[in-house]
């Protein structure tokens, strides 16, 4: 497989009254054609700013260094210009909250239409046509109808969807998920996965899902990538991740994740609260609240190391199972 | 048997909501609970699940008095907290509380963490010297898990799950009876929500705690709640107690949510049978004829359109509002 989108050494800085804060740190990641990555992590761990540095989309105060590459074009050395023939062309974004990523005063057909015709030399009608052929395909009923309609007109399953179209008007080789699901009910949650399920198989897009929903990640990745605190600390295949997790603070996450499938007394809970970034723990950034910590973690930071089974993670324990004897 | 202490009984809110005419308005009334029935006993959480809209939160409000109920009854300790008069209604409230889903929102952000805990006292026990407030903030800080010397910090100075834990030190600090919780967790990071949920279990063993704990995160109602209750545009689709409602659902809307939670297992999840519910929630203002859920029903027959269903039971304890629940 050959990757379309490689992030290496990526950091991420944040000029603040208080001082620089670092919120992604020396991230290295690749995502491979056709696959679905997912990215998770809890509030502040820099999940998204990986992926809003790919897209230029960094608040004014913050600065990426180390590289970014789209098929070899280095996106962080690239120049507006040059940024803007590639945002909605080459790889495209979603964001959560699909109201306010819509223009409001803007009818849906020629928010849609808007896409393609800046990239692509296509008249206004051929342009319509496309927009109507995406409703289509990410099953919006009567979707005739809802070209003329504004965003507000919209429920927010809906909005979400037409969002999915926007980003898919000119095929991008990558599509990056910023939480599509998170402001949506479940059975709207449903429909709108399998909408992206259906993309993935049917145009080969590659998909970054960043989520912190672990069971969303279960149904839609094949691989998943787990950051802590601005650092990457586990990434490898899905089935090995869920059932093999090799950090503690993985094991812990999906141990304190209430499940449907089961029953417990009391919840298993990571003690704690995640770290301040301004004041990160020395060592490893886990190790207060890592319930295997020994003396190490706490004053030797660990490299993201690469184990058996393609897979990598930044623990100092040979393994989970030995560490918790 | 005892005497159940919460009792609702065909409880009403309608909201009236401008449609149109210029010059005269017309109202069309927006029926956000609509006929809501459900008894409470000491120590027991009924959870209350539902999409957006659905109106579980007014439900909640309705029972503690915060909105005012269009019709019904809701009988706390055989009063009806309906007809009472103000003053009544600050007496009663002693013992009923709520804990809000955004921590900080419900906070007040000029005033510290103990002030904020101290208030319900300053209220309703009046005679405790200022010493004695202090030391039962300080206890109740140190029982939700928060640093007793943070007594003095703003709400800004504490995370999102410090926060929450103010909120709830703040709801019990007078040990209610009652304790209704609107969305506790869902703000907050799954590392930190099982802390909390874990907190509300363990104080609700302590103080005997009732709880109506509103979420539309089915997994974790499903940790908290003793029964379990499924709402749809302000109607009951069924009610149950939680073995029977996550094992052995009965309502098509019931199944398709469950169904539709994602389960945190790739192998469980990809190979699950999800029910796909077509649509999004009907307006409710103005809601489909029959039964509420037709619309985006997979068994919706010409029956379900012309009837409204009544609630049946299924067994006891287990009531279910669909026409084809007997029909699998």
């Amino acid at each position: 497989m050959s990757s379309v989108l490689e992030i290496d050494q990526l950091t991420v800085a944040f000029d603040t009254p208080d001082g620089t804060v670092e919120a992604v740190t020396d991230v290295t990641l690749s995502v491979e054609a056709g696959e679905c990555l997912g990215l998770v992590g809890e509030s502040g761990s820099g999940k998204s700013q990986t992926f809003m540095a790919a897209m230029g989309l960094l608040a004014d105060n913050g600065r990426a260094t180390g590289q970014i590459r789209l098929d070899g074009i280095d996106l962080l050395s690239a120049n507006e210009a040059k940024l803007n023939t590639l945002r909605g062309d080459r790889i495209a974004m979603i964001f959560q909250d699909p109201m306010t990523s819509l223009t409001p005063h803007m009818r849906i057909g020629r928010q849609l239409a808007e896409v393609i015709i800046e990239h692509k030399n296509v008249s206004k009608v051929e342009a319509r046509a496309q927009a109507l052929e995406m409703l289509k395909r990410v099953h919006i009923p009567e979707p005739e109808r809802r070209l003329d309609m504004y965003p507000h007109e919209l429920s927010g399953g809906l909005r979400q969807r037409v969002m999915i179209a926007m980003a898919l008007m000119c095929e991008p080789e990558v599509i990056i998920a910023d939480e599509p699901t998170t402001a949506l009910d479940v059975t709207v949650q449903a429909q709108i996965l399998d909408v992206l399920m259906e993309v993935k198989d049917s145009l080969g897009t590659a998909i970054v899902l960043i989520t912190h929903d672990l069971g969303v990640v279960a149904g839609l990745a094949d691989r998943v990538a787990v950051m802590y605190g601005g650092r990457l600390v586990e990434q490898g295949g899905v089935s090995d991740i869920f059932e093999q997790p090799s950090h503690p603070y993985t094991q812990g996450l999906l141990k304190c994740t209430p499940r449907l499938d089961t029953d417990f007394e009391a919840l298993v809970t990571i003690p704690g609260q995640p770290p301040n970034l301004q004041n990160l723990p020395p060592g490893c950034s886990f190790h207060p609240r890592c319930p295997y910590v020994f003396d190490r973690c706490k004053t030797d930071r660990p490299k993201l190391i690469e184990i058996p089974g393609g897979r990598s993670k930044a623990c100092h324990l040979d393994t989970l199972e030995a560490a918790a004897q | 048997m005892t005497e159940p202490f919460l009792q609702v009984r065909d409880l009403k809110v309608h909201f009236p909501v401008r449609t149109g005419g210029i010059l005269i308005g017309r109202y069309t009334p927006l029926k956000a609970v609509d006929g809501v029935s459900f008894d409470l006993n000491p120590g027991e959480t009924l959870g209350v699940v539902g999409e957006s809209g659905c109106g579980k939160s007014t439900l909640g409000r309705a029972v503690l008095q915060l909105v005012g109920a269009t019709d019904g009854v809701v009988s706390w300790l055989g009063r009806d907290l309906t007809s009472l008069s103000k003053r009544q209604l600050i007496e009663a409230r002693e013992n009923l509380q709520i804990v809000f889903q955004d921590p900080l929102a419900s906070l007040d952000p000029r005033m510290t963490a103990g002030d904020i805990i101290a208030e319900p006292l300053l209220n309703y026990r009046p005679e405790m010297t200022r010493a004695q407030r202090r030391d039962a903030v300080k206890d109740m800080m140190e029982r939700v898990g928060l640093l007793p010397r943070m007594i003095n910090r703003y709400p800004h100075e504490f995370s999102g799950g410090q926060c929450q834990r103010i909120g709830i030190a703040r709801a019990m600090i007078l040990r209610p009876k009652l304790v209704v919780c609107d969305e506790p967790v869902s703000a907050l990071d799954v590392s930190i929500q099982a802390q909390v949920v874990n907190l509300l279990k363990s104080l609700q063993r302590e103080f005997g705690l009732a709880l109506l704990f509103i979420s539309h995160d089915l997994a974790i109602v499903r940790h908290i709640s003793d029964r379990v209750m499924v709402l749809y545009l302000g109607k009951v689709m069924e009610l149950a107690n939680k073995a029977a409602l996550y094992t052995n659902p009965r309502h098509p809307y019931t199944q398709a949510l469950l169904s539709a939670v994602p389960i945190p297992d790739p192998s469980k999840e990809r190979n699950k049978k999800r029910i796909l519910l077509t649509g999004d929630l009907p307006s409710p203002l103005s809601p489909p004829s029959g039964c509420v859920f037709r619309t985006r029903c997979p068994k919706a027959t010409q029956m379900c359109a012309d009837k409204t269903p009544s609630l049946d039971t299924v067994e006891m304890g287990h009531i279910v509002a669909c026409h084809l629940w007997n029909e699998q």
